[in-house]
């Protein structure tokens, strides 16, 4: 094949990708975001304690976090030409990765919350806050540095997910690797699409880590001033502070 | 100002089972208007269970909390959530705590204007009130750092201010020097103590340190065990015999020089302080006495001597020279003497104290 051949299928493939991923994130984030929530929040000793709501929530997460994709998106069938009138093609192939990622990025959330100091929370309930303050002004802003983290882990388990969603029609760069990589043994453009697919992971997974290094050295325990107590007074060594900052 | 009575909290660690942690069992406690309070223990006492349950941060089990002749228990309600009334009452009882618990997002200003944003204050007021706090605690440079580049006494001072912004009548103290050294903790006591002066604050404070108390506190209780022990103002106190906390907060040493002694720490406040007891003593009675240790300091305030002597014979020996030290008003605590095998080892503690004191004195 020409590269005046290749170059349109591979920019087709390249935005079929990112329109799949990019959606499925979306709702994975919409959704997996309550969910993670309602996880910690349920559970013992937690704001919302309802154990029997938890252990339902938690299997259910369990399930469809442990179940194959491809297997999914069979049993999905019904339900996806139910919502978008068909089951081949980008649309279509949305609707599984969503609802996989959505339990897959819930317990990211779930174990990020997890992590925030239940000191602050208590902090906030003394000042009369109720839970959603609780939820708005402690646990989403403190632990999002992990929720970006866990934002560009699920991106990167979409695109490889992404990649089985051409059995059904749907494209991407995976369909174009398996069709002519696989089936037909046009082994340069097999090669040309996994370079691609490396340079986007590569490029996601720095964005992601840039953000949330950047979100973490601002307000979060790496700063400076821990290291700067050889002095002993405590005004010195703010002023020392001030100078590092 | 605070008042609890028969405040019960029982930890159920496994309700299938039903292993129980009783962490409060039935404590009255009185804490009056204006005045810094402190309740020390060691860990696992229950003092952080009392102040949790004074804001109903955890549910008593039974009992009542009353603070500013509002009965908090009874806004509580019966679900595990805070209903809108407990919420407000909260808002408006400041917390302070051992490990600050400030949120590392937001700049100190930001942690100052939280509690204003949950009770819907403006953007305007919320900063201007902020500023003004900061400038109270002594951090009006620092509103735009973020708690990381802090020091641990500037955290405190933050989470301070934080605690002064919904304009509370009181202020709950949670180990809140635990973390920091003695020169800081000095400073933040100070704080405390200035801002109970200044705003007319009413202070419970809650320490495992015999420390604290004594700078800072008009009033103290001893826990233990989920009970209060003792309490009462630091004057009361210094003036019970046998009382715990008043030789914690005021310790003199020195044991006795050999059996068939008997030790007795004297202490003076008030006029008695001015007489010379000891020459009186040895004068009217033609005994030897010796002084075994001695000390003058202040506490909550007050002056206070103290010192142990030690006189020859046995306690039967010694009844008339004692009472003629009681009747000049002095402060009387027998002690124990381990060199002398003739008295059982009793345990120490103040009820056997004072059982030793009120028999002898039959
Ligand atoms: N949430 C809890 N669940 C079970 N037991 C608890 C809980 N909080 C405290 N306790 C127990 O209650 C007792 C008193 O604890 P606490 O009030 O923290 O004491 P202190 O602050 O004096 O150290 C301890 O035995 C502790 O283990
Ligand atoms: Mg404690």
């Amino acid at each position: 094949m020409t590269w005046s051949e290749t170059q349109p299928l591979l920019s087709q493939a390249s935005w079929d990708t990112l329109y799949m991923v990019g959606w499925s994130t979306l709702f994975a984030v919409v959704g997996g975001l309550p969910l993670g929530l309602l996880l910690v929040l349920t559970d013992r000793g937690g704001l919302l304690q309802n154990l029997p709501a938890n252990k339902v929530l938690g299997q259910v997460v369990n399930v469809a976090r442990s179940m194959p994709f491809i297997i999914l998106m069979v049993a999905l069938m019904t339900f996806t030409r139910s919502i978008t009138g068909t089951t081949i093609g980008r649309e279509a192939a949305i609707v599984p990765l969503a609802i996989g990622a959505v339990p897959f990025f819930a317990r990211l959330v779930e174990t990020a919350v997890r992590e925030v100091d239940g000191g602050l929370v208590e902090a906030v309930q003394s000042m009369g806050g109720n839970t959603w303050t609780v939820v708005r002004k402690v646990l989403v802003p403190e632990s999002l540095p992990s929720l970006i983290s866990s934002t560009t882990t699920t991106i990167v388990a979409l695109i490889g997910y992404s990649a089985m969603a051409g059995t059904v029609g749907a494209g991407g760069l995976g369909d174009i690797a398996i069709r002519y990589g696989y089936q037909r043994f046009e082994t340069q453009l097999m090669w040309i699409t996994v370079a691609i697919l490396a340079v986007v992971i590569s490029v996601i997974q720095f964005a992601g880590d840039f953000a949330a290094r950047s979100l973490h050295r601002r307000g979060g325990r790496s700063g400076p001033a821990p290291r700067l107590r050889l002095l002993r007074a405590e005004e010195p060594a703010a002023a020392a502070v001030d100078k590092v900052a | 100002m605070i008042t609890t009575s028969g405040l019960t909290k029982i930890y159920r660690a496994d309700r299938s089972r039903g292993r129980e942690v009783t962490a409060l069992d039935g404590v009255d406690l009185h804490v009056r208007e204006g005045e810094v309070y402190g309740v020390i223990g060691q860990s696992g006492a229950g003092k952080s269970s009392l102040i949790r349950c004074i804001n109903l941060l955890e549910r008593p089990t039974s009992g009542t909390v009353t603070v500013a002749g509002q009965d908090l228990t009874a806004l509580a309600g019966r679900g595990p959530r805070a209903g809108k009334e407990l919420r407000r009452a909260r808002s408006r009882i400041g917390m302070v705590f051992q490990h600050f618990n400030l949120l590392s997002t937001r700049t100190v200003q930001d942690n100052v204007e939280l509690p204003l944003e949950i009770l819907g204050t403006t953007g305007r007021d919320r900063s201007r009130k902020a500023l003004e706090l900061l400038d109270l605690v002594g951090l009006a440079d620092k509103a735009g750092a973020y708690p990381a580049q802090l020091s641990g006494g500037q955290k405190q001072r933050v989470g301070i201010a934080r605690a002064l912004a919904g304009d509370p009548k009181v202020l709950l103290s949670d180990e809140a020097t635990s973390a920091l050294d003695p020169e800081t903790t000095r400073s933040i006591l100070q704080l405390l103590r200035d801002l109970n002066r200044q705003l007319g604050l009413t202070v419970l404070l809650i320490t495992h340190e015999m420390d604290v108390v004594k700078s800072v506190c008009d009033s103290a209780a001893l826990m233990e065990r989920g009970r209060i022990v003792e309490s009462g103002t630091v004057g009361e106190l210094l003036a019970t015999p046998g009382s715990e906390l008043a030789s914690a907060l005021f310790p003199v040493g020195g044991d006795a020089s050999g059996p068939d002694r008997t030790v007795v720490d004297v202490t003076f406040h008030g006029e008695a302080a001015t007489q010379p007891v000891v020459s009186q003593l040895a004068r009217t009675y033609n005994i030897d006495i010796s002084i075994l240790g001695a000390a003058v300091d202040t506490v909550g305030g007050l002056q206070v001597g103290r010192m142990r002597i030690e006189l020859p014979g046995r306690y039967e020996d010694n009844v008339v020279p004692i009472g003629f030290l009681r009747e000049k008003g002095l402060q009387i605590d027998l002690v124990d003497n381990p060199a002398d095998p003739a008295v059982p080892a009793v345990p120490a503690g103040p009820a056997a104290q004072a059982l030793l004191v009120k028999e002898g004195a039959k």
